[in-house]
């Protein structure tokens, strides 16, 4: 019978919750490593019960946990992220250039060919791979080498590549995503990279239509259509029907488009989930109603989803990487709250429930369908 | 020597950590065996060249502030004697 195993990282520890099919009962297993930041967990679709997790303190600095067990064990693996050659500089926020400076993990990316092999996005902004399970690390410097990457600069939130994208059929293509400097592809496995940015538009830049500095809060693919992109921007739901070279905008009837997290249905390429919030200075729900807003046309065209949810008095957030969703045949949607609530619904949206309401703030949520 | 919790529970001690040290024993020579005996901390404490404290981390010992002094500076006596502990001691947080 099929199982549903959530990797839930909290600013104060690691949490993994499992279920049954129905994703009705669900047992917590945490804190792991209590009082750290797990900025990340991600399980290989090879072999899901190897899991990496990320875990972080400014005291401490980076720390790579690796469980080969489904979580019942872990073990501290590689740590040393070091740029490739002079790292030299990036624009900091008010323009002047700063040097590159390795800060943590904030997202970790399995490869769907090569149990061994995982990515890792980093701020400041770089690519990692490792060809052995996390034990050494070498900078895919071909990315923050781009022409562009002296002009990059960081978003509030620092300068993180914080979503990875691989192409299941044809591993050497991948996407990346970076506040505040873009989107990019390769089609060699990280060696060169392309600006995958056409059409997209930023008010806050001297020039809207440049192609750097666009904040890309979250992209999303579904692996059935490897060339269609959903992105979540700091204002702006796009997608993209050619590899990323150019976007258009389907955010439509949304409430609001700023947003963080995006996702695709497990079995409805077409259907694309959000979580709105107000604005970039108030991040929190429109109305103090906690709505997910599902498209199944691919965006434009947008409903809320609430049954389950808290219709007032809301002002969470749900960041970037806090949303997920498993493969079952009703596919499960999840995602986590700044304010410690872990919700899930198992029909795609329709209903929701509180799996979890008081964790700490919710950095990222995966989901592992197991058989 | 004292670790604060965190690094006390990543390498997975209890109470003070005692280590063997040569004839000239330095707060590097310190760090060395401290990593040696426990590979986990690497990156930790300083980078991983050896050379550089993280920010929010201050180093202590009978009274004084080693924060700043060189690695290959003398540790003090009394740590070496083992009547005082050295302390490696992160920020307060607030909150």
């Amino acid at each position: 019978m099929p199982r549903v195993r959530l990797l839930v990282g909290t600013r104060k520890g690691a949490f993994i919750l499992t279920s049954d099919e129905a994703r009705q009962k669900w047992e917590i297993e945490g804190p792991l490593f209590g009082g750290w930041e797990i900025m990340h967990m991600k399980g290989s679709p090879l072999n899901p019960d190897r899991i990496y997790a990320s875990q972080w303190t400014d005291w401490f600095g980076q720390v790579v946990q690796r469980s080969d067990d489904g979580g019942k064990s872990w073990d501290a693996v590689g740590n040393e992220f070091s740029y490739d050659g002079v790292a030299g500089t990036h624009q900091w926020y008010d323009g002047t250039p700063h040097p590159w400076e390795f800060k943590r993990v904030w997202h970790f990316e399995p490869s769907p060919r090569d149990p061994e092999v995982v990515f890792a996005g980093v701020e400041d902004a770089a690519l990692f791979r490792s060809n052995d399970g996390g034990a050494h690390w070498t900078e895919l410097s071909g990315l923050r080498t781009h022409a562009t990457g002296s002009t990059w600069a960081p978003g509030a939130g620092g300068m993180c590549l914080h979503t990875i994208l691989i192409d299941p059929a044809r591993v050497e293509r991948m996407y990346v995503a970076i506040s505040a400097a873009g989107a990019f592809r390769t089609d060699d496995g990280g060696g060169s990279w392309a600006v995958a940015t056409g059409g997209l538009s930023s008010d806050f830049l001297p020039d809207p239509s440049a192609s750097v500095g666009h904040c890309v809060h979250n992209m999303a693919m579904h692996p059935s259509r490897p060339d269609t992109l959903f992105m979540q921007k700091h204002w702006d739901v796009c997608r993209s029907d050619d590899a990323g070279d150019n976007w258009t905008e389907v955010s439509g009837n949304l409430p609001s488009d700023f947003g963080f997290p995006i996702g695709v249905h497990a079995h409805e390429p077409e259907t694309i989930y959000v979580v709105p919030i107000l604005s970039d200075s108030q991040h929190f729900p429109p109305d103090g109603k906690l709505r997910v807003y599902r498209s199944r046309t691919g965006g434009n065209e947008w409903e809320a989803l609430t049954r389950g949810l808290p219709q007032e008095d809301c002002y969470v957030n749900i960041l970037r990487d806090a949303m997920a969703v498993d493969s079952l045949d009703s596919c499960g949607i999840y995602f986590g709250t700044t304010g410690g609530q872990l919700y899930g619904s198992s029909d795609s949206g329709d209903t929701w429930m509180a799996i979890a309401e008081h964790l700490p703030t919710i950095l990222s949520v995966e989901v592992q369908t197991l058989p | 020597m004292a670790l604060p919790a965190h690094l006390r529970t990543l390498a997975g001690v209890e109470g003070e950590v005692h280590l063997e040290l040569g004839a000239s024993p330095s707060f590097g020579a310190l760090l060395d065996a401290l990593e040696a005996r426990h590979p986990v901390l690497r990156g930790t404490i300083r980078d991983h060249r050896g050379t550089t404290r993280r920010p929010l981390l201050r180093f202590y010992a009978d009274g004084v502030d080693l924060s700043h002094q060189p690695l290959d500076a003398p540790l003090p006596a009394s740590a070496v004697e083992g009547s005082e502990v050295i302390q490696v001691v992160g920020a307060i947080a607030g909150g």
